[in-house]
């Protein structure tokens, strides 16, 4: 499976989201799930499918999908 | 200054007076804006009087008391933009407190947890162990002061387990294994302090076992007066789950539902700091005149955080004592302060006491 592709999974599976609602528009705290609560287990999902620790101001940083993207390559070497 | 711009500065690094400075402008702006936006607010500062152009310190702005969010629904936000209501974790009998977050305070309660957090314990995520059982996150749009407590530190989580199941019962095997998992790692182990002494550390001497946790950073914090009933001080806490488990740092933090995401933690010398991003004041019983260092009185927490409900200046029902300010021998600038315990007649309202008169 691509990187992106499993990027989009864990969004899917911890949010009970279709890939069409994975645009700029999903941010924190915009869909229900995604509250503090599932902040924790999207962090822990994307951990554990590219087996990186992310550290505490990326966790706080990662406030949009979009976002997400661009920490996972610039700080953990995950292309997408 | 926004919050956002507050929270960019160091924990522990602003000065009594860079600090005085900022502190009377923001809390007078706070006041402004909820007077504006929470019409229950405005009534009771037209009540006595107050105008905040004509003040010129942040001691004088009124405070609530912290028990006026049990009696009122005290929100600065417009009804659809309540994001989550925390309560305080009353059982029944006991009214809750309940405090009205929108999504930009929610965030920043849990930002401003991970920057004090880090200063104690370093930016590192750990593996955790959680002194609690899974059901105290339930209701996801409706945390206790527990559940609340627990999620916030769990982001400094890499890995975590429970340490109790539903029925409160120690599950020593399981920590063992997840001790045997993550050996030779730096263990955070977080609970509220009657939890931590009740449930894991007298269940542990009880049953004989051991515990390897001789690497591990056990943070703890809400509410005394169960212990006091114990009679267990906070150093005979911090001493005996040393002994009994071999945990070198053994932290102590105090903080509020009503001011989440600003707690107080204990330094090396076994102080409380206030951080860059709320304060302590003293206040004699008397006539709620500010106490001098070392004098006994009521502490008032005065925060920048809560801007989606009137909560940035509250007096607490707790008794301490300033020790001093910029001065701590471990270095931190602020004030620094001790705990002497609930005020007499106060009703029990800790995060954990509430649980705790069960016992």
């Amino acid at each position: 499976m691509e990187n992106l592709e499993k990027y989009d999974k864990a969004f899917m599976e911890v949010f009970e989201l279709s890939k069409e609602n994975l645009n700029e528009k999903l941010v924190y705290q915009s869909i229900q799930l995604w509250d503090s609560v599932g902040h924790m287990s999207l962090i822990a999902a994307l951990e554990d499918t590219f087996n990186i620790m992310m550290e505490m101001d990326d966790i706080i940083d990662l406030s949009s999908y979009e976002k997400g993207k661009e920490i996972l390559a610039d700080k953990y070497g995950v292309s997408l | 200054m926004t919050y956002e711009a507050v929270l960019q500065l160091e924990p522990y690094q602003v000065d009594r007076v860079s600090k005085k400075e900022m502190f009377t402008k923001e809390l007078l702006r706070m006041t402004e804006f909820h007077i504006e936006n929470c019409p229950q607010y405005a009534r009771m500062m037209r009540a006595i009087g107050f105008n905040p152009a004509l003040a010129d310190n942040y001691e004088s702005i009124p405070f609530l008391p912290v028990r006026l969010f049990k009696e009122l629904e005290l929100c600065s936000v417009q009804k659809e933009d309540v994001y989550k209501i925390m309560t305080s974790s009353g059982t029944s009998g006991q009214q809750v407190s309940k405090i009205y977050l929108d999504k930009a305070t929610a965030a920043n309660q849990q930002k401003t947890l991970a920057k004090i957090f880090s200063n104690i314990a370093g930016g590192m995520r750990m593996p955790m162990i959680i002194v609690d059982c899974p059901s105290v996150l339930k209701n996801r749009n409706m945390f206790s002061a527990r559940g609340a407590g627990i999620l916030g530190f769990s982001i400094f989580a890499r890995k975590k387990i429970y340490a109790l199941n539903d029925d409160m019962e120690l599950q020593i095997d399981a920590i063992q294994k997840f001790l045997e998992e993550y050996k030779g790692e730096k263990v955070l182990l977080f609970g509220f302090t009657f939890m931590v002494w009740q449930h894991f550390y007298k269940a542990l001497k009880q049953s004989g076992r051991r515990l390897e946790l001789g690497n591990a950073i056990l943070i703890h914090g809400g509410g005394w007066k169960k212990m006091v009933l114990e009679a267990v001080t906070p150093e005979a806490f911090n001493s005996a789950l040393r002994d009994l488990c071999g945990i070198p740092q053994v932290v102590n933090y105090y903080g509020m539902v009503e001011q989440t995401g600003c707690i107080y933690i204990e330094c090396e010398e076994g102080h409380l700091h206030a951080s860059t991003y709320s304060d302590v004041i003293i206040r004699r019983g008397g006539d709620f005149s500010v106490a001098t260092d070392g004098e006994r009185g009521i502490i008032q927490v005065v925060s920048l955080l809560p801007w989606s409900y009137p909560g940035h200046s509250l007096l607490t029902e707790d008794e301490g004592v300033l020790l001093g300010e910029d001065n701590c021998p471990c270095g931190r600038k602020g004030k620094y302060f001790k705990v002497l315990g609930r005020l007499k007649n106060a009703e029990i309202r800790g995060c954990s006491d509430t649980y705790a008169t069960k016992f």
